[in-house]
């Protein structure tokens, strides 16, 4: 599924990455740990999160994700906003908490096997 | 005789992925002395190898230099933790450097430069020393203190990396020497905002990643001399020591 599909169908607020919309989703991976994500997620994953701080940006970058969610209507830093700007991450912001939007996301298929 | 010493005990040099370049042993102490700073720790994330640089820059200077590393737990809590001397700070990380896995990309996180006293380059490190190392915060502050080290919690006030942001609480288990707050906000406000840990002794550090930071906060000792020991004693309150806030 693409992540602009994905943005529509979850009612996700695009904070910035509108031009990366056509990215490929492969799976999926929550945690709020870095160093978790940094030795499990996988390239193309959606990585969802109630992390908010700059260091994100560079995790996302590290791992290839196609994109993070941070969940619970948080909001990402500005400094973590001006990162992934420069970095093209896309940051998407979800109101649901992460229980009900990785529902949402395994129902649409993503990282069913 | 007690008087007031000035401490910035927390400070970052380039060897940190996120600290600056310019952050080299000769421009930190030129910048120490600037702000009349007596005492600085030098708490690198994960790693102590340029606190030999640090030391020696030092050297017939005005300042003390005290070996540290900012070692981040398991549960990604930042913990300063503080050394007497070179050797206490090579074995903890000797268990940090067992505990800590992945390789550094430099693109991504930044560069680890180690150096010498002379600001030149000696290499890089290629740990991934923003990582979290395999060690429960309990473990981590337990060794310090057998090593004979002052274990502190770095930033309690933030949210990432703090123990209070990780694990909502700081629990009893948890043996901290002090309670770090970081420059967002003042004694009092820190006393107003954690009523509930009155009993620990608060410090406040720069946490500088850059040279301009360095002073930006800092914690007045009430001691006899800069040393490791004055400095326990005064975060213990004993012997009359104390912290100056």
């Amino acid at each position: 599924m693409k992540l602009k599909e994905l943005t529509k169908k979850l009612s996700l607020i695009i904070r910035c990455g509108e031009n990366t919309l056509d990215t490929e989703i492969t799976g999926g991976y929550v945690s709020d740990l870095l160093s978790d994500v940094i030795n499990n997620a996988q390239k193309g994953d959606v990585w969802v999160t109630m992390q908010v701080h700059v260091n994100i940006v560079a995790v996302a970058v590290l791992k290839e994700v196609a994109a993070i969610i941070i969940v619970q209507g948080r909001e990402p830093n500005e400094d973590t906003l001006k990162k992934a700007k420069e970095e093209n991450i896309p940051i998407l912001v979800s109101k649901l908490p992460a229980f009900q939007l990785v529902g949402k996301l395994y129902e649409s298929g993503i990282g069913k096997t | 005789m007690l008087k007031t010493f000035k401490a910035d005990l927390h400070i970052h040099t380039c060897l940190s992925p996120c600290g600056d370049l310019k952050m080299t042993p000769q421009k930190i102490i030129n910048q120490v002395l600037t702000n009349n700073i007596d005492i600085i720790a030098i708490c690198d994330h994960n790693s102590a190898e340029n606190v030999p640089a640090l030391v020696k820059a030092a050297k017939g200077k005005e300042v003390v230099v005290l070996p540290g590393m900012e070692i981040c737990s398991r549960e990604e809590i930042h913990i300063l933790a503080l050394f007497e001397n070179l050797e206490t700070v090579f074995e903890m990380q000797a268990k940090v450097y067992e505990k800590l896995h992945g390789k550094n990309n430099p693109d991504v996180f930044g560069l680890q430069v180690v150096g010498n006293e002379f600001d030149e380059v000696l290499g890089f490190n290629d740990k991934l020393l923003i990582g979290a190392v395999d060690l429960a915060i309990e473990e981590i502050v337990n060794r310090v203190h057998k090593l004979g080290g002052l274990a502190i919690a770095s930033h309690i006030d933030r949210e990432s990396y703090s123990v209070i942001g990780q694990l909502g609480f700081i629990p009893i288990s948890l043996e901290f020497d002090a309670l770090e707050i970081s420059t967002r906000l003042s004694y009092a406000e820190a006393r107003k905002k954690f009523p509930e840990y009155q009993n620990y002794t608060f410090i406040q550090n720069s946490d500088a990643h850059m040279l301009d930071d360095i002073g930006k906060c800092t914690t007045e000792f009430w001691i006899e001399n800069p040393t490791f020991e004055e400095i326990r004693k005064a975060l213990k309150n004993e012997d009359d020591r104390r912290i100056n806030a």
